[in-house]
């Protein structure tokens, strides 16, 4: 039983990895109606970006800052200067400029920093609290902490500020927004901002536990996709419930199920996706999408 | 629905039109598709008599990826839906064909068929639930099958020979021919391409190819004419990915060896960048998107190992803005303004 509950809390730490880059999804997804298939890569290039900060000799918590700085920016610049003629067009279109998107970022983090891996200091100590039987790790503990602490300055930011009303307006309807003097265009580019800076947050925490290479993030973009595809792709709240549990079930599978192993744990995301599309394709906390023709 | 208002004005009056059957009409006009695809395939069979067997491969592998292209065309440019996992394809029909000659030493000309087949049935299979909503959700099941194909073909190490691959026997060219071996699978790999390319053109042509252009252009409307959704999207999956497999068949038999990190995620990331920059929707650009995806990686790998990427995505991304219909629009734009030019005079 002990050892079950340590799966689980393991489980949720890597879950709350996931859930940090679906609410950087469904962010995108709630303002723009576009799923970033970058956006994985982008938060490599912040984690990159952080990396070169500490390696300069900067101490971790403000090379973090600033990365997340430079994350915002780059997310609002993005929007602005790519997405933003794309803004309307086929849903095709978008989704093949935001592969480009991927493509080039990935390549431009292996032209800049080389594809070998690099070592990412991990900002957590190294120990673990016991009580009653169970092992928590300092860093897992850490990772809870931080995801929990962006989830409450997003909901502060979205329920209780006058720019998060603004956002919540554009995103249920972006004419209506509009004429009550509501800079539209602005507030998807701070929608983009905001989902960078959460997706900062995801590699940072991530990368200590993986290595720091272009291709970090690949693996944890299948498991915020199943995320944020399990909850529901305009609920925020359902990416982080949907985050931990994509963590929880792929850590059971890799420990319980031993045909599975830690190889071929990739194909959990798979099923999930492949499942909630059968059984609820507007997941669990989504609403369906009803079309006006 | 395809015919955009430039092209409606495009027309000259009946009145002023020059005879039918002129040589400019020819050249620029409607009736230059004919003899420029004669051409092509006139070309085509003389090329490998002309160039070093290096080339010929090259040629060979241009040829397997423009009918996995074709394939993904149908799918992305012809029904409008989004597949980021087509390498996953081309691996079935790779490792279908290189298992079967691998264990059972099947004859090489029945793998193809045999690998279609499975591209096919499982196309069908995945496309059930990737079909249940837009096209997003099949680029994000496509996209989870690639990257959790590799570690799946690893793991049944004593049928697909692990992270080792499997090397196979190539099809030898038959005696009467008189061709070496580069040739004959040059020539096997353009009468695939050729075949695959009148299928695809046959099955346009028909009802299916109107059914999928009305899913592309408003699904709704497609829908309140009586087009079965799910249906022709499941299809259109279903067939892309036959095509797939069939070029992955012929890859085996082009390289002889088969290994997982082949058919990675890049691999399919690459086919769509190659077909949009190819162009969208039009029957030259799964081969210039061919060239694309063979030439390009090699040309700017001497700059720096990321270049490839870089080019990739910039590029996609320009095609994306500036030209939606890619290489083959850009030609046909191009043959169109000649031919107002042309007429001015």
């Amino acid at each position: 039983m002990a050892g079950f509950l340590q799966q689980i809390i393991e489980g949720l730490g890597a879950g709350a990895i996931y859930a940090s880059l679906a609410l950087a999804l469904v962010l995108i997804y709630q303002f723009t109606g576009i799923v970033n298939f970058a956006q994985g890569e982008m938060a490599m290039f912040s984690t990159y970006i952080a990396w070169q900060f500490t390696a300069g000799g900067m101490p971790f918590w403000l090379a973090l800052v600033l990365t997340l700085a430079v994350s915002f920016a780059g997310g609002m610049l993005i929007e602005r200067v790519l997405i933003r003629p794309v803004e309307g067009a086929h849903e095709l279109t978008v989704v093949i400029v935001s592969v480009g998107l991927f493509i080039f970022v990935n390549a431009a983090a292996g032209w800049i920093w080389t594809f070998l891996i690099k070592d990412f200091p991990n900002p957590f100590p190294g120990g673990a609290i016991e009580a009653g039987g169970l092992t928590v790790g300092f860093s897992t503990l850490g990772i809870l902490l931080v995801v929990g602490a962006v989830m409450g300055l997003l909901y502060l930011l979205f329920q209780h500020t006058k720019i998060g009303l603004g956002m919540r307006a554009v995103a249920t309807n972006p004419e209506s927004a509009r004429l009550v003097g509501i800079r539209v265009g602005w507030t998807l580019a701070l929608g983009w901002g905001l989902a960078a800076t959460v997706g900062a947050v995801s590699g940072i925490l991530v990368a200590p536990l993986l290595f720091l290479e272009p291709n970090m993030m690949s693996g944890v973009l299948i498991y915020a996709f199943a995320a944020a595809t399990l909850g529901g792709f305009d609920s925020p709240a359902g990416a982080v419930a949907g985050g931990l549990i994509v963590g929880v079930a792929e850590t059971l599978a890799g420990a319980y199920a031993g045909f599975i192993g830690s190889d071929l744990k990739i194909g959990v995301p798979l099923v999930i996706i492949l499942g909630v599309l059968l059984v609820r394709p507007q997941g669990l906390f989504g609403r369906a999408a009803v079309e006006r023709v | 629905m395809t015919t955009g208002p430039t092209e409606v004005t495009d027309k000259p009056a009946p009145a002023a039109a020059p005879a039918r059957g002129g040589i400019l009409a020819r050249v620029t006009g409607a009736g230059w598709r004919r003899p420029a695809v004669a051409v092509l395939l006139v070309l085509a069979c003389y090329a490998p008599f002309q160039l070093v067997p290096f080339r010929v491969f090259q040629l060979t592998m241009v040829l397997v990826y423009a009918v996995a292209l074709l394939g993904l065309n149908l799918l992305v440019g012809h029904a409008g839906q989004i597949s980021l996992g087509h390498g996953a394809f081309m691996a079935v029909g790779a490792y279908g064909a290189a298992i079967m000659l691998d264990r059972w030493d099947v004859p090489h000309l029945v793998t193809l068929p045999a690998a279609a087949a499975l591209a096919f049935v499982l196309g069908l299979g995945l496309g059930l639930p990737a079909v249940r909503l837009r096209g997003l959700y099949l680029a994000l099941v496509t996209l989870a099958i690639a990257i959790f194909l590799v570690p799946l073909l690893k793991r049944f190490e004593s049928v697909t020979g692990g992270s080792m691959g499997l090397t196979l026997a190539k099809p030898a060219p038959p005696a009467w021919t008189g061709l070496a071996e580069d040739q004959w699978l040059y020539f096997l790999a353009l009468a695939v391409t050729v075949t695959a390319f009148l299928l695809a053109h046959g099955l346009l042509r028909s009802r299916v190819g109107r059914a999928l252009h009305a899913v592309r252009d408003n699904e709704t409307a497609a829908e309140v004419m009586g087009v079965r959704l799910p249906f022709y999207k499941r299809l259109a999956f279903a067939w892309s990915a036959m095509f797939a497999g069939a070029a992955g068949c012929v890859y085996t038999w082009v390289i002889g060896f088969v290994s997982p990190d082949s058919f990675a995620v890049t691999l399919s990331i690459t086919l769509l960048a190659g077909l949009v920059v190819g162009g969208l929707g039009s029957f030259a650009g799964p081969l210039l998107g061919g060239l694309f995806v063979m030439f390009v990686p090699g040309i700017s790998q001497d700059i720096n190992d990321a270049a490839p990427g870089v080019i990739f995505g910039l590029l996609i991304i320009v095609v994306m803005y500036v030209a939606p219909t890619g290489l083959a629009g850009l030609a046909g734009r191009l043959a169109r303004s000649t031919k107002r030019i042309l007429r001015k005079e």
